[in-house]
């Protein structure tokens, strides 16, 4: 009884060592960010005049208050294109048996191993023609088609493993039309998918600085990682200042990971698998 | 774009493969269904993409036509800088994914056992991978920053020991992004290692008890094989992640000291933006598109053999 006692405390002090070492950085983030400008003490040793001028300062001086707003509207109206597009591309996607269908399936799923990198050019010029460079507009767009393979792929693959053609035959001998099985009996049965599609989308857009970076350089709309980005140019070398804007930028994500957490891990473990 | 079958070749198929008829039947008003999307996909990804990997072979400047040029750009580009840009962006990617694994596996096998409070102490530990990289990116900048402001230098320091110079020393800066990125992105390793685990059947586990296995023989014998599919899915998702790396190169060294932590994604964004050399940039591209197709097909047929077993 003694050696199981042993090994159980073993694990709980390497469990929780390890997630006090990995904790570190996050202590000098906050630590950093109430702490005075003009204290130059170790960051190690918290600080003994804790202030909130640098949060104060941070929201006042940065775009970020604006970029929280942008960043909401960008990834609301992103992920809601993505997850309609793709539910109803899916769906005769995987019912249908025809070789068009299968077809079409397969060249969706060649986009899952394109980076992004290789349309970025050609997809830059696309947009400036439309002109839609410099406007949200062009990352709703960019991340609409972005994201639309790998959705398709989770909501197809789940459609023809999970849910039985069952419901919808009973649905139709009941006389119901396709377009109102599809919406009355099939979308409900989708919601763990499109959960899960709506995290993995969600955060991938909402954390983006390389699309932003691209396609609104020099706009006054900007992300969130775009007005860090701008505010650390700025403000080169005041830590205290740039650590209080990291923190206000990590607020509404890390709000909402808490939250929904049990979800998100659960998501992104199932997702990502494919 | 799935057109219904009708008419003779609907009689036809229906004929050769009656199994198929009944799953047709539903839903086949829909196939419009798929349009809307399909397009989206055309006009972003497919269509750009093709452009892209076609320009890669042609001398397109800022403010000049294109014009097809073979191979110069990829012999160009990779006789300079991105030939060790290259080399650099598969030691991050390879150093990355091997602490990752190990890190996360250990991880999860401490946080499957019956530690106090455990839920808690996954949430934390993979809470990194929910934030931006670019933030993540400065927050270890400041850690390892210069003299006299860096936080580990001011610890140095205090200490009376000699600071150093992380971000000014090569070695060091690509050894700090490849430590950001494992940090960030342990908790992603040991998310996937944990679903694994679950799979393990507690059965297996106390018959291999009974017969008296130990810990590490158990973890050899009976958790290693089942986590086979986990594995793999980090080790390709890591490896993909890693080669496309920007955000924590641009935010922690912007590819300094002299260049000597640039990677493919940075050196496209300089060709692009700085230089205006657009066919340089396309080659890059196509490099990192070809390497991340390949990465990404092995992950896809591996995991499609494991579904047909299961």
């Amino acid at each position: 009884m003694n050696g199981t006692l042993l090994a159980r405390t073993g694990t709980n002090v390497l469990a929780y060592g390890s997630t006090i070492v990995f904790l570190i950085p996050v202590y000098v983030l906050i630590n950093l960010a109430f702490r005075p400008v003009d204290d130059l003490t170790t960051p190690l040793i918290p600080t003994t005049r804790p202030t909130v001028d640098n949060f104060v300062t941070a929201w006042t001086t940065s775009a970020l208050p604006s970029a929280i707003l942008t960043s909401v509207v960008v990834t609301t109206l992103s992920c809601l294109l993505v997850i309609v597009l793709a539910t109803m591309a899916a769906y005769p996607l995987a019912r249908s048996t025809s070789r068009l269908s299968t077809t079409t399936f397969y060249v969706f799923l060649i986009g899952l191993l394109l980076p992004f990198q290789l349309a970025l050019l050609p997809l830059y010029f696309q947009m400036r023609d439309l002109g839609l460079l410099g406007t949200i507009w062009s990352l709703v767009v960019v991340y609409g088609g972005v994201h639309m393979p790998f959705c398709v792929f989770l909501i197809t693959t789940f459609l023809r493993t999970s849910i039985p053609l069952e419901y919808e035959e009973a649905a139709r001998i009941d006389g119901c039309s396709d377009a109102r099985a599809f919406w009355h009996v099939v979308v409900p049965l989708l919601r763990p998918v499109i959960g899960t599609a709506i995290i993995l989308t969600g955060v991938g857009i909402w954390n983006d600085f390389f699309t932003p970076l691209l396609y609104l350089s020099g706009s006054s709309q900007l992300t969130i990682p775009m007005a860090i980005f701008q505010y650390v140019g700025q403000y080169v070398n005041n830590w205290p200042v740039i650590f209080a804007s990291l923190i206000i930028s990590m607020i509404p994500i890390l709000t909402l990971y808490l939250i929904f957490q049990r979800y998100v891990i659960q998501g992104f473990a199932g997702g990502l698998k494919g | 774009m799935t057109v219904p079958v009708t008419g003779d070749a609907a009689r036809v198929r229906a004929v050769t493969a009656p199994r198929r008829r009944r799953v047709r039947s539903v839903g086949r008003s829909l196939w419009w269904f798929v349009v809307p999307g399909a397009a989206f996909y055309l006009f972003v990804v497919l269509s750009p993409s093709l452009q892209g990997a076609y320009y890669a072979f042609t001398d397109w400047k800022f403010g000049e036509p294109a014009v097809f040029n073979g191979f110069d750009n990829f012999a160009n580009v990779f006789q300079n800088e991105a030939g060790p840009g290259a080399i650099r962006t598969l030691l991050i990617a390879g150093v990355t994914v091997v602490a990752q694994n190990v890190l996360g596996l250990g991880l999860a096998l401490l946080l499957s056992a019956k530690v106090l409070g455990r839920n808690v102490l996954r949430t934390i530990i993979f809470a990194p991978m929910v934030v931006s990289s670019l933030v993540v990116g400065y927050l270890f900048k400041y850690i390892f920053g210069p003299t006299d402001i860096g936080a580990i230098d001011l610890v140095l320091k205090s200490f009376g020991l000699p600071q150093i110079d992380f971000l000014g020393d090569p070695t060091w800066a690509l050894s700090i992004i490849i430590i950001t990125i494992i940090w960030q992105f342990t908790g992603s390793a040991m998310v996937i290692y944990l679903a694994g685990l679950q799979g393990v059947p507690e059965e297996l586990q106390e018959a291999a008890a009974l017969d008296g296995a130990g810990y590490w023989q158990r973890f050899w014998f009976v958790t290693r094989p089942l986590l086979a599919p986990a594995f793999t899915i980090n080790l390709m998702l890591g490896l993909i992640g890693g080669l496309k790396i920007f955000d924590q190169i641009f935010s922690i060294t912007a590819g300094g000291p002299a260049g000597e932590t640039e990677t493919i994604s940075t050196l496209l964004y300089r060709q692009f933006s700085q230089y205006g050399e657009y066919g340089q940039a396309a080659a890059l591209a196509l490099v990192l598109a070809i390497a991340v197709a390949i990465l990404s097909f092995f992950q896809f047929s591996f995991l499609r053999r494991q579904e047909r077993k299961a």
